[in-house]
């Protein structure tokens, strides 16, 4: 049970906290786990799947991003989503695209937000159970704004 | 509220794979930000975004604050027959958005 003190202390505790800590970052480790959680055993494959966003990104606010998936869209590999990770956000996921029967093409783009120099991860999901991912190491030289 | 921008193509081909591109206007407050006193602004994304051609899924998407704002989709959709494009998405709010498109398919 909570009793008034206790939660007087925990308030007080995570005010301490929050005042402290810098801007909360994921790590490399929070991005393996989600991995774990979406690939199960094994790894994701490099191929079949591309990433594209700018080596050195000027304005973290708004980072381009296509991501071509080199499978069908219909058939037992046909592609079923990607899901895309920053290791340095706040948050490791970015977002996560599940391709439908209209779809014409595996590519998707959109525009994304990136807290500082880091590596993107993307994987694809096929409908055969297969997993493959492609990675890019950026630089950016003004980050996405958390003041 | 949210306004959008959808460029989808009034006629294709059947057989053809089409662009359809989306706007959407919305701050996408990605909750990590602060305002002058130091209180942290609640967030406030689109999180999920959903486009369907003539009730057959076309793209899902999940969001999280690392999309920008105004966010920007892109993708393909492969003609079949005509009818509409449906768009759909939801904010942390609930808000819930639609719009819809006709396509004429020849």
């Amino acid at each position: 049970m909570i009793t008034r003190r206790r939660l007087l202390t925990l308030s007080v505790g995570a005010a301490a906290f929050a005042a402290l800590a810098p801007a909360a970052r994921a790590t490399p480790a929070e991005v393996q786990a989600l991995l774990r959680s979406l690939v199960g055993e094994g790894k994701p494959r490099p191929g079949r799947i591309k990433l594209d966003l700018p080596l050195l990104v000027e304005n973290g606010n708004a980072v381009a991003m296509t991501i071509t998936v080199d499978a069908p869209v219909s058939g037992p590999d046909r592609v079923e989503s990607v899901h895309v990770f920053a290791e340095a956000n706040p948050l490791p996921n970015v977002a996560a695209f599940h391709f439908g029967p209209a779809t014409g093409r595996a590519v998707v783009s959109t525009r994304i937000r990136l807290a500082t120099s880091q590596t993107v991860i993307a994987v694809a999901k096929l409908a055969d159970g297969s997993f493959w991912s492609d990675e890019i190491e950026l630089l950016v030289t003004l980050a996405a704004c958390l003041e | 509220m949210a306004r959008a921008l959808l460029n989808v193509p009034k006629t294709v081909k059947r057989g053809q794979v089409f662009e359809v591109k989306v706007l959407i206007s919305h701050p996408m407050e990605s909750g990590q930000r602060r305002d002058e006193r130091g209180a942290i602004i609640p967030r406030d994304i689109i999180n999920r975004f959903v486009c369907t051609y003539n009730g057959d899924l076309v793209l899902e998407a999940d969001l999280f604050p690392a999309v920008s704002a105004n966010p920007f989709f892109a993708f393909h959709v492969l003609a079949a027959e005509s009818g509409t494009i449906d768009f759909a998405w939801r904010d942390d709010q609930g808000a819930q958005h639609s719009e819809s498109r006709p396509i004429v398919v020849e």
